[in-house]
């Protein structure tokens, strides 16, 4: 019989404000450890959290992308636990009313088709500070740079049913929060973690014990993580055994999962009201004000792209990563509105696939969009063919000279003149008879050969049109 | 000079009869003479307190005299000073210094007062005797061998016995009011919200207000109007509280019109006779003065002792998780591991009052418990609150007992923590409430002082000062001083 999987996540975001969530102190990644705190981030006493209302923004603003409910008034409690790198002894969070609930983001999956993911809550709360033990001799560092820095935890529903629905989910979510614009979501700082739950169950079943896998940060070892984990509840069930809940830990050298604490050992966080923060009410006039700069989100920049541009849904998916992209092929269109089929084409095939050989991306290409579209116009005026064209984009990364000062440089305008292409096809008649008597006995396939071999001859420069059409009338005979 | 109020050595200064430096060498010179007796200062820089003085002196000649020019002003060891340790009388914070400065000291040292020294307290205000705090009890300048009430014991001996006109004291359960009672001196706790915590060393976040504990009614409004107001890094410091004038609302002389409300719940079996007696005359008074006096009820005064014993320890549990030995305070030698090192530490850190504290938080506020203890408490604080709401429709102001029993000796409650409880059982519920009480002198039992509480509706200070000055200024009780301390120099006449 076959086992169905439950996977719900959670995903910490960190909210990219300036400062942190109840401090002034500085978020800007990599300064030396320590030098980003003040006595409010380090839990000194008497010291009082005062609410960043930037980072509440940039969260109603996600809970109003994802559809979901704005709490016109959420609270703040605190979680207790003790861990070094936690200065104040409790994480200031949001436990019984968080500030956004009841969302969804849709996902198109492979078997499935497209599926609708329930998005439980959104809560605030501040980032711990970041123990160190590696290369320590029986020492720990601990660098609270990190203390105090505001997240959004994003809870879904546990509706995802296989690690590819989880990652399509994830992906979305992140590409989301990207064009939202209210964090940087880089998951290898640390922006954007995710902790999995996931079990098993006999289709129709109450759902199985379901184990937590923690704080991963990148979506292959995500996947990696999901899989292993089903299969080891299979095995554990399959072999007569009982699935513990507990917490698991990915270690991704190893690709194997292990326990990091059973339910049984599980803190008791002992949640309540944090005192020193009043409960945060946000009026419905707030809220429609964020509404109103809502920027276009994916999903509506893909519909336009295709409408609009008459883009391939292949095209308009990838030119809508990231709102770098989007804003590239925008600009690049708009300067060159002539062909923004065949721009979004030379865009994603050509000049994504380069970049990435050349580790960059759009954010820092070799060229600007002004001087691709440059490109586009020397193949729509037919200048260059478009084989050619990848020679000079090649040329124009490496160099960073423009399209037209290359095409001049090695001489690689197209001959279309009609003499000089007949003088080339006549030549090569001349030097293979044997084929242009083949040809001419019905061996049509020798069509291509000739073209090659005018292609050649010109070095790729002959207009590949009138060499067609001339081949043909000639051949003839 | 000694056992002069506040608004008198002002009045001498800006005569220039004295001068800013001179009243702190009289007030360092008592406190050299006396304080080894009732151990209320634990911390005095002479050096640091004629400085200020001196530069007091320099402001007033060159710019004109502030709000609070040149007076002596005694701080709990509760308030974070840059100058000095601040330590809240416990070993976890032994020589703590931090670095800033509460933003009530702030105004205060902005209106030019001069800041005097850290007094002696309960252990994170934790105890209503101060005979918890790690250096030492405090002593009651009226008998010495009596507690002086708590937790801010050692500001309310200092101003009893004059080492300081005035000092500041927090309040989470009574800690200003009783041990101003059992002192005999004047003490208010201002409506929670009006004046800021920060910097202020927390023990439950949600009842904490700071305020005045000084010789005279106008003393405690001159001190108020200085450190009350919104400031923008303590959240629950109300941004739109209603203003007042401090101290016009000390000119107040009769009573005429005032309904004042009795509650019968404040007048029970067990309260101490001389107590109730003195209280009794004292409402007496408030009628000759031209004031109503109406029966009220607050049904639910009996739950507040219970109520109080849940959230408070609750929201301390919380608030005394960051004594972790990590970044400051004391650390065990040696530690084994993580664990080690943090239970050791705070258990060498931490004294028994505070232990017992957070524990009964941390299991009130444990799952599977949280329901019946935290949610019920807060379930009972409202119905407090509503009790007194419903009070004030009827009447003006709320007058009671500030404690049901006078000042007792030292050792005589510290095994028996319930009966300790008891002693702040008219105090509790108006911290509960968040509402202004002022406790002020009005009379003694068995040579002991007496305090004589007034409430009032949230954010009503001035109907508080001016029901107190009527009264101050019909009676003498704020001019008792203790005779053993009315010599500067020691024990010699």
């Amino acid at each position: 019989m076959s086992w169905e999987v439950v996977i719900g996540l959670e995903v910490h975001c960190q909210i990219n404000t300036d400062t942190k969530a109840f401090c002034g102190c500085s978020t800007a990644f990599g300064a030396e450890p320590n030098t980003q705190t003040c006595p409010v981030c380090l839990g000194m006493p008497g010291q009082l959290p005062v609410l960043n209302t930037l980072a509440v923004d940039k969260t109603i603003l996600t809970g109003l992308a994802i559809d979901a409910q704005i709490n016109l008034e959420s609270k703040f409690d605190r979680k207790n636990y003790f861990y070094p790198d936690l200065p104040k002894g409790y994480q200031i969070s949001q436990f019984t009313i968080p500030l956004v609930e009841h969302g969804h983001m849709d996902i198109t999956t492979k078997d499935r088709g497209d599926r609708r993911i329930g998005i439980t809550r959104i809560h605030m709360e501040e980032d711990a500070g970041k123990s160190m033990h590696e290369g320590l001799d029986a020492v720990s560092h601990i660098d609270l740079n990190r203390s105090g820095i505001p997240l959004m935890e994003i809870v879904s529903e546990p509706d995802m049913r296989s690690a590819d629905e989880a990652i399509a989910y994830l992906k979305n979510l992140h590409q989301l929060i990207r064009f939202l614009g209210v964090s940087g979501a880089d998951m290898e700082k640390g922006q954007f973690r995710c902790d999995a739950n996931v079990s098993v169950r006999r289709p129709g079943e109450e759902l199985g014990t379901r184990t937590e896998m923690k704080n991963m940060n990148s979506f292959r070892f995500i996947k990696q993580a999901i899989d292993y984990e089903v299969m080891r509840q299979i095995e554990v069930i399959e072999d007569g055994g009982k699935v513990v809940q507990e917490s698991r830990l990915w270690d991704s050298v190893k690709s194997e999962s292990r326990s990091m604490r059973s339910k049984e050992e599980a803190n008791d966080y002992r949640y309540f009201p944090e005192p020193d923060l009043p409960p945060l009410r946000v009026s419905q006039l707030e809220v429609d004000n964020i509404k109103a700069g809502m920027p276009e989100l994916p999903h509506q920049l893909r519909s336009r792209f295709e409408a609009e541009f008459g883009l391939s849904a292949y095209d308009a998916d990838v030119l809508t990563q990231t709102r770098n992209l989007s804003d590239w092929y925008e600009t690049l269109v708009a300067a060159h509105p002539a062909d923004p089929k065949r721009c979004a084409n030379w865009m994603a095939n050509e000049l994504l696939g380069r970049l990435k050989e050349l580790n960059k991306n759009i954010e820092n290409a070799p060229v600007s969009p002004s001087e691709f579209g440059k490109l586009m116009d020397r193949i729509g005026d037919n200048t260059i063919s478009g084989k050619i064209a990848k020679d000079v984009l090649d040329a124009m990364l490496e160099s960073g000279k423009s399209a037209d000062a290359i095409i001049e440089e090695k001489g690689l305008k197209q001959v279309s003149d009609t003499g000089a292409i007949d003088t080339m096809i006549l030549d090569i008649m001349a030097a293979n008879q044997g084929q242009v008597d083949a040809y001419r006995g019905g061996k049509d396939k020798l069509f291509g050969f000739f073209v090659g071999q005018v292609m050649k001859a010109s070095k790729g420069k002959a207009n590949p049109g009138m060499v067609n059409q001339r081949l043909k009338e000639l051949l003839q005979g | 000079m000694p056992f002069s109020s506040l608004s008198h050595i002002q009045d001498r200064l800006n005569t220039g009869s004295t001068t800013a430096v001179e009243v702190a060498q009289l007030y360092l010179n008592r406190i050299a003479a006396h304080n080894d007796t009732l151990n209320a200062f634990v911390h005095i820089d002479a050096d640091h307190v004629l400085a200020q003085a001196a530069a007091s002196d320099k402001h007033r000649a060159e710019h004109g005299a502030r709000s609070l020019e040149g007076l002596p002003i005694a701080v709990k060891d509760i308030f974070c000073t840059q100058h000095g340790p601040t330590q809240c009388c416990s070993n976890i914070l032994k020589d703590f210094h931090a670095p800033y400065d509460a933003h009530v000291i702030t105004k205060l040292k902005e209106a030019g007062a001069v800041l005097v020294g850290k007094t002696n307290m309960d252990e994170f205000a934790m105890g209503s005797s101060n005979e918890t705090s790690a250096f030492g009890p405090c002593r009651n300048p009226w008998n010495t061998d009596y507690i002086p009430g708590g937790s801010s014991g050692g500001s309310a001996s200092a101003v009893a016995a004059a080492l300081t006109p005035a000092a500041l004291g927090t309040d989470t359960g009574g800690s200003i009011r009783q041990p101003a009672s059992l002192t005999g001196i004047t003490g208010l706790k201002p409506t929670y919200g009006r004046v800021s915590r920060r910097g202020i060393i927390a023990f439950a976040s949600s009842l904490d207000q700071a305020g005045p504990m000084t010789r005279t009614v106008k003393d405690a409004a001159m001190i108020t109007s200085v450190i009350s107001g919104h400031d923008s890094g303590d959240a629950t410091s109300v941004a739109d509280a209603p203003e007042l004038d401090w101290l016009a609302a000390c000119d107040k002389t009769d009573m005429k019109g005032m309904r004042i409300g009795v509650p019968k719940e404040y007048f029970v079996d067990g309260m101490d006779a001389g107590v109730r007696a003195s209280v009794e005359e004292a409402l007496k008074q408030c009628e000759a003065l031209g004031a109503e006096l109406v029966d009220i009820s607050l049904p639910n005064t009996k739950l507040a002792v219970a109520a109080y014993y849940v959230i408070a320890p609750s929201e301390a549990s919380a608030n005394l998780s960051r004594y972790d030995s990590v970044r400051f305070g004391h650390r065990c030698e040696n530690p084994e591991d993580l664990l080690d090192m943090y239970t050791r530490s705070r258990d060498e850190g931490f004294g028994t009052e505070v232990k017992r504290r957070i524990l009964t938080g941390a299991f009130a506020l444990s799952s599977g418990y949280y329901d019946a203890y935290y949610l019920k408490a807060q379930q009972v604080r409202t119905m407090i609150q509503q009790d007194f709401i419903s009070a004030f429709e009827n009447v003006d102001i709320i007058a009671t007992p500030t404690s049901p029993i006078t000042a007792f000796k030292l050792g005589e409650k510290t095994d028996d923590p319930l009966t300790m409880y008891l002693s702040d059982i008219y105090t509790l519920a108006v911290n509960l409430a968040g509402l202004p009480g002022l406790s002020q002198p009005c009379g003694f039992s068995a040579d002991l002082p007496v305090g004589l509480q007034w409430i009032a509706p949230a954010w009503r200070e001035d109907v508080l000062l001016g029901a107190a000055s009527a009264y101050e200024g019909a009676t003498d009780w704020h001019n008792k001083t203790p005779q053993a301390f009315e010599q500067t120099s020691g024990g010699e006449s």
